[in-house]
């Protein structure tokens, strides 16, 4: 017999008479507020500061001028087609990874965030690309908008398709291997900028 | 009881890391003489609970959380044969390639064939209990291959030619100063004037390990969580070293335990609310990865899932015991147990240290051969509290020790002294003589406590002092009043 056919024939035979409980889901699934609320955007920003993220908030007619302002002096790359104004940034046409590790920053959009857990959801749609893309680059730049946020993870889980490879970012990478205490920056993006849009 | 596990093999001896080299009481004495060693962990495991208290304590359906993960647990495990044919159909459908490995040995075959196979003669790794438990990075380095571990706290385990000693944090019990000294002696290229700031540090790892990640051709993982009706596995972390390995290279081969499997990518949201606060005591990590087979253009374009079993049908196998399976390897059981914040990892000898560990070891290796593991406890029920998927871990380690009772003789000299305490009690008279031969006991203590008690008795003070007589028995008390 396979290994395969070994496995499961044990389990089966350990589990045989054995009934599934039902599984209660009466655990908060919808938060108190809409997405795009504002009292979302004030709980996503303080989650963002407390993981040593830096947030800018600005209206959709502010964000080319901001933006600008954020990447002054780096050399910028955003995915192929991305919708995000930025003159002059290089597009990610399939580079290799030691070019990616020369950019000094990533600008992309996301999917979705979730505003309890100050997480930011990735998942290669328009304005995003590759995994490689927003790990790479020492910066990530990320454009949030307001109707993205939600409140709850489970929200979140729904706005997503597993189908595609998925990231999620609370914050830029971090540590706390030495003595429990963190430390923010280490092979991820050491340095994440949100930009959230406002209608 | 030993027939229920007629057919379900233990962990095999001789690979990986589920045995000690002694037994619990003999490496907890070690370990209680390093006064540094217990300073370490003092102080990681308070400021780890303190943490782990703020963060859970603003959850307000943390309870309904809790009883929900526990739930999608034991219903999974209630059909686990078809939750995991379910991950092989998926994950097989979108272009990966599903191995089954009934034991440590199988695993790191397939795993040392599938990097042969790609001519590559070093791996990347995300830190993994189960690739630590069936010993793969010995079993890749016997085959010629390096195994390059990534995440910060295994870099320091395995420069430091040391064994991992937390579930979450394995360089627990090491501090900055003795980190610095470790880089310093073994990274090649580090700057000599490097400090112990715990910044520093991180950036003299990132800097050893980019080159690798750049260049690298095959990572090794474990997973946290694979979802069978998406075929989607799950891959929580903090430092980027996870991404690193899940995105760069060309091939990808993930190492899961069996019991890691669950039924809805809608049973995400409570574990992804549950293993955060509980192992970090964040509202939630850096970084969590999801991938579902290979994706055209992005990531690794040849992906391997291994299934392990290892033990893991025996632990199944035992209805008393089994929930021990339900573990997310958050190591919340680990910061609050007193035991373990005296001995630290080290002394239980297995990958799986703490409360957490001191069930699954001896039901992964059959208890024979962890038969100490049971009794380091002291029942205090702190660790059923802080399990996010409310295993009753106290509950279990009675059970356990009554099979590590029932797998020794008859005759041991427990049973003897008990059977003669029973003829002793049953008789006043004969009670009232040994209340007397009791206070002999004064001659051999100091300073209220009895060190080591004689003859066969001495088994009870191996591990624990033995408090002295009173001079007077509470029946003579009485009848002077």
């Amino acid at each position: 017999m396979s290994a395969r056919e070994d496995i499961l024939g044990r389990i089966r035979a350990a589990t045989a008479g054995v009934t599934a409980p039902a599984v209660p889901r009466d655990y908060r699934i919808f938060g108190d507020h809409a997405s795009g609320d504002p009292r979302l955007l004030d709980l996503l920003t303080d989650r963002l500061d407390d993981y040593k993220a830096t947030v800018h908030r600005v209206t959709a007619a502010e964000l080319p001028g901001k933006l600008a302002e954020i990447t002054l002096g780096w050399s910028v790359v955003v995915p192929p087609g991305s919708p995000l104004p930025l003159p002059g940034a290089a597009v990610d046409d399939d580079l290799a990874y030691a070019d990616l590790d020369r950019i000094d920053a990533v600008l992309t959009g996301c999917a979705a965030a979730c505003a309890e857990t100050g997480t930011i959801a990735l998942d290669g749609g328009p304005g995003q690309g590759r995994r490689a893309l927003t790990l790479i680059p020492d910066r990530h730049v990320c454009v949030v908008l307001a109707d993205q946020v939600v409140q709850t993870v489970p929200e979140l889980l729904h706005r997503l398709d597993p189908a595609r490879p998925l990231t999620f970012v609370s914050g830029p990478s971090a540590t706390s291997d030495i003595e429990l205490n963190r430390v923010e920056g280490v092979h991820g993006p050491r340095t994440l900028i949100v930009v959230l849009v406002t209608a | 009881m030993s027939e229920t596990f007629l057919g379900m093999p233990a962990a095999p001896k001789g690979v990986g890391q589920l045995r000690g080299d002694a037994d619990f009481p003999a490496a907890a004495r070690a370990a209680l003489a390093d006064g540094q060693l217990r300073r370490n962990i003092g102080h990681a495991t308070a400021t780890i609970r303190a943490k782990r208290a703020k963060v859970v304590g603003e959850v307000p359906d943390w309870q309904q959380l809790r009883r929900a993960g526990e739930a999608i647990k034991a219903a999974t495990m209630a059909n686990l044969a078809d939750h995991l044919e379910r991950l092989e159909r998926e994950v097989t459908a979108r272009g990966g390639v599903v191995h089954w490995a009934g034991d440590a040995n199988e695993a790191n075959r397939i795993v040392v064939d599938l990097v042969r196979a790609t001519g590559a003669d070093e791996v990347v790794k995300i830190k993994s209990m189960a690739t630590q438990e069936i010993g793969l990075n010995e079993a890749l380095e016997a085959a010629g291959i390096a195994p390059v571990e990534t995440d910060l706290a295994e870099l320091i385990v395995q420069l430091g030619h040391d064994k991992p000693s937390h579930i979450l944090v394995p360089a627990i019990h090491r501090n900055r100063a003795e980190i610095r000294e470790i880089f310093l002696r073994e990274m090649p290229g580090v700057d000599p004037a490097l400090t112990d700031d715990p910044r520093r540090l991180a950036m003299a790892a990132r800097a050893h390990l980019r080159a690798k990640f750049l260049s690298a051709r095959v990572a090794v993982s474990g997973a946290n969580f694979a979802v069978a009706e998406t075929g989607t596995i799950t891959v929580v972390e903090s430092e980027g070293n996870g991404r690193m390995c899940l995105t760069l290279p060309r091939t990808l081969i993930t190492v899961m335990g069996i019991e890691k499997v669950v039924p809805t990518w809608t049973d995400l949201e409570v574990f992804l609310q549950l293993l955060p606060r509980s192992s970090t005591g964040e509202r939630m990590n850096p970084y969590t990865s999801t991938w579902t087979g290979i994706t055209p253009g992005d990531g690794p374009q040849e992906f391997h899932l291994v299934l392990l079993d290892n033990g893991r049908t025996r632990v199944l196998a035992d209805p008393a015991g089994r929930s021990a399976l339900h573990c997310i390897r958050c190591s919340a059981c680990l910061n609050v147990c007193p035991v373990y914040e005296r001995t630290g990892g080290h002394a239980y000898g297995s990958v799986y240290p703490g409360p957490i560990g001191a069930i699954l070891s001896p039901q992964l290796t059959g208890v024979a051969d962890n038969a100490s593991l049971p009794y380091a406890s002291s029942l205090c029920g702190a660790c059923f509290d802080a399990c996010p998927v409310r295993i009753d871990i106290p509950t279990i380690l009675v059970h356990l020790r009554s099979s590590v009772v029932d797998d020794h003789s008859r005759v041991s000299p427990e049973a003897v002294a008990m059977a003669a305490a029973a003829w002793t009690m049953a008789s006043p008279g004969r009670f009232r003589f040994a209340s007397r031969l009791l206070r002999l006991g004064r001659l051999i203590g100091r300073g209220g406590r009895i060190r080591r008690l004689p003859l066969f008795l001495g088994g009870w003070t191996e591990a624990r002092d033995a408090p002295v007589p009173p001079a007077q028995t509470f029946r003579t008390w009485w009848r002077k009043r």
